[in-house]
């Protein structure tokens, strides 16, 4: 194809642009890295840019001494399993049934789980009621209140409405139960959708902190995610305006090797997983 | 009851799909077992969406924790009239709006400009590494960028004030600093979205006919022009809902983000409706005015997804590319 000056040029600056884009994307966790990997004096001095300077794994041996840091992968990983599995079983029940579209009730039941997206009692009744149910300091503060997402149930009872008919009811005059039909032929038809949304579950689970400030004041119960915060927040603006970072722990080096222990599972995964999630994009904006 | 089951086909011929009660009852018997896999899910939004909901009522009241919500006295509007009275309200709502709107009017435009120049690469594996790397951020926590953040931003070691510095000037106190603080939250909410706010505009673009393209070229139309008179357009009513959208969530500032990243220092610009609502709750226990600001905003958000919801309705019934 012939093209002028000017595209040439355009597409030069594009490509250049689209490279500066994953350097700004990536630099920070490079950075990151490289910090966590080096000697705490060429840090302090900000000599450590894109590769470790006086390399030393110093840094993740404190790190894995810290107890709260250990509580701290043991109470992530109790959600992320525990809480995805309770997630998946019960949106996908959920999505069963709504997915009926004789049922009696199920325009009702769907405006009703329709509204909870719209509305919320807020903060503080919320606290309420997890105190009330006695879970305040249980991590299943951090699951129960959502077992279900409402967005993601609509995506799943969609998915599930496009199974063929006649399969459903093949299984149905084969005596299967409503619920062997649900796992024995819906969810194995669904693989796709549901790794999907398990991972989107998965990753919330992983990554959510707001509600443990709220709900776990024992520290022995913090999700990771806490304690980094703690780790890189506490006296930390106080830090920024002092600059006086002496003590003998290599405090950068050490913040930074915490980020990269909280970040690292995603970041292994992301690559294989990337597409799943963009799937997921794909499917949320087909409307059923 | 159970032997009064209907042949389905036969009763809708009688009567034309208008249930009596008796059928109703059969059917609703019929599909007991969906109803019964339905149950687990409607006790979990009642419990922990409806009950909350009938919590908000403490916002009428002054709760106290001995007598419960139940138990604590009406007031009416009382704790409104506090609210809209305090020195902290109107400064908060005015920060939520005024970073909102920032983000819009910065944030908004990045997905599109990215996914246009997305759309313009030759190599499907350069563009493909690029998508990938760009929709990273995405799965990070906000401490997580916030920690990253600081660490970019740092006066002493951060890249940003070593590029500053290189170039003769003061190093600048990004987080701490009223005047920056503002950008800083602007610019990490474009570093997180950009890449997946992209998605939606290359599925839409990737919906465009070719044809067009081709017979544009063959009437000499150049690169600009096809850009400006076929892919721009087509993808014009996606940005016209998804901005519509977008305002319907106005009132969320970006509560988790300015939860870890701001500071004392920093409330008088970062200060909102959501953080504000939280140190009266969870620092000040004063449960009945945080529930009142809680409410205040969500019957706002919700006027306004409404409102907004209709609107992009319109749009897509008017275009139909959707």
């Amino acid at each position: 194809m012939r093209q002028t000056k000017g595209e040439k040029i355009f597409e030069v600056f594009n490509v250049i642009i689209m490279c500066l884009l994953a350097l700004v994307t990536l630099y920070p966790m490079i950075n990151v890295l490289a910090v966590s990997l080096s000697r705490n004096d060429y840090v302090v001095r900000g000599e450590v840019t894109f590769y470790p300077i006086g390399f030393t794994l110093k840094a993740y041996n404190y790190l894995f001494k810290f107890s709260t840091i250990l509580d701290g992968y043991r109470n992530t990983l109790f959600l992320v399993i525990v809480g995805t599995a309770l997630n998946l079983f019960f949106t996908a029940m959920t999505a069963y049934a709504l997915s009926k579209r004789d049922l009696i009730g199920r325009n009702l039941f769907l405006f009703l789980i329709v509204f909870t997206m719209m509305f919320g009692g807020g903060m503080i009744p919320n606290y309420l009621l997890v105190k009330d149910l006695h879970l305040i300091n249980s991590l299943w503060s951090l699951i129960l209140p959502g077992t279900i997402s409402a967005y993601n149930l609509i995506i799943m009872k969609n998915f599930f409405q496009a199974i063929p008919r006649e399969l459903i009811e093949s299984s149905r005059i084969d005596g299967l139960s409503e619920m062997g039909i649900l796992f024995r032929m819906v969810i194995p038809l669904s693989l796709p959708a549901l790794t999907t949304i398990g991972l989107f579950y998965a990753v919330g689970h992983w990554n959510s902190f707001f509600d443990a400030i709220i709900y776990i004041n024992n520290k022995k119960k913090w999700p990771l995610q806490l304690i980094l915060r703690d780790i890189l927040f506490f006296a930390d603006t106080q830090q920024a305006l002092t600059d006086d970072i002496s003590t003998n722990i290599p405090l950068e080096p050490l913040k930074m090797a915490t980020v990269i222990g909280t970040t690292l599972p995603v970041l292994v995964f992301y690559p294989f997983i990337q597409k799943y999630f963009v799937k997921g994009v794909m499917i949320g904006s087909v409307k059923g | 009851m159970g032997n009064v089951l209907i042949d389905k086909n036969s009763g809708k011929e009688l009567h034309k799909g208008k249930y009596n009660l008796k059928r109703k009852m059969a059917k609703i018997w019929k599909d007991k077992s969906f109803y019964l896999i339905l149950l687990p899910g409607i006790i979990y939004f009642v419990l922990f969406h409806y009950v909350p909901m009938y919590g908000a009522t403490i916002a009428f009241k002054d709760f106290k924790v001995m007598q419960g919500i139940l138990g604590s006295k009406w007031v009416g509007f009382k704790n409104f009239i506090e609210l809209f009275n305090h020195p902290s309200f109107w400064p908060v709502v005015r920060n939520s709006l005024i970073i909102s709107l920032y983000k819009v009017f910065w944030g908004f435009p990045a997905p599109i400009i990215l996914a246009l120049l997305l759309n313009e690469l030759r190599k499907e594996s350069f563009k493909r590494t690029i998508q990938t790397i760009s929709y990273l951020p995405h799965f990070l926590s906000w401490v997580v960028i916030g920690g990253l953040a600081v660490k970019m931003l740092s006066p002493s070691t951060g890249v940003v004030n070593l590029i500053i510095k290189a170039l003769g000037f003061k190093p600048i106190y990004f987080m701490v600093n009223p005047k920056y603080f503002r950008s800083v939250l602007v610019l990490t909410d474009i570093w997180h979205g950009i890449g997946w706010g992209s998605i939606i505009y290359l599925a839409a673009l990737s919906g465009v006919d070719p044809q067009l393209y081709e017979a544009a070229t063959v009437d000499g139309a150049s690169r600009w022009r096809q850009i400006w008179s076929i892919t721009i357009p087509s993808i014009s009513s996606t940005i016209a809902i998804m901005l519509i959208l977008r305002m319907g969530g106005i009132m969320n500032a970006g509560f988790e983000q300015i939860f870890v990243m701001y500071s004392p220092n920093v409330y008088d610009v970062a200060d909102i409706i959501d953080t504000f609502n939280y140190r009266l709750g969870f620092e000040n226990a004063q449960y009945s005015l945080a529930t009142a600001i809680g409410l205040f905003k969500s019957v706002i958000g919700f006027t306004l997804i409404l409102i907004t919801n209709k609107l992009s309705k319109l749009i897509d019934e008017g275009n139909g590319i959707w």
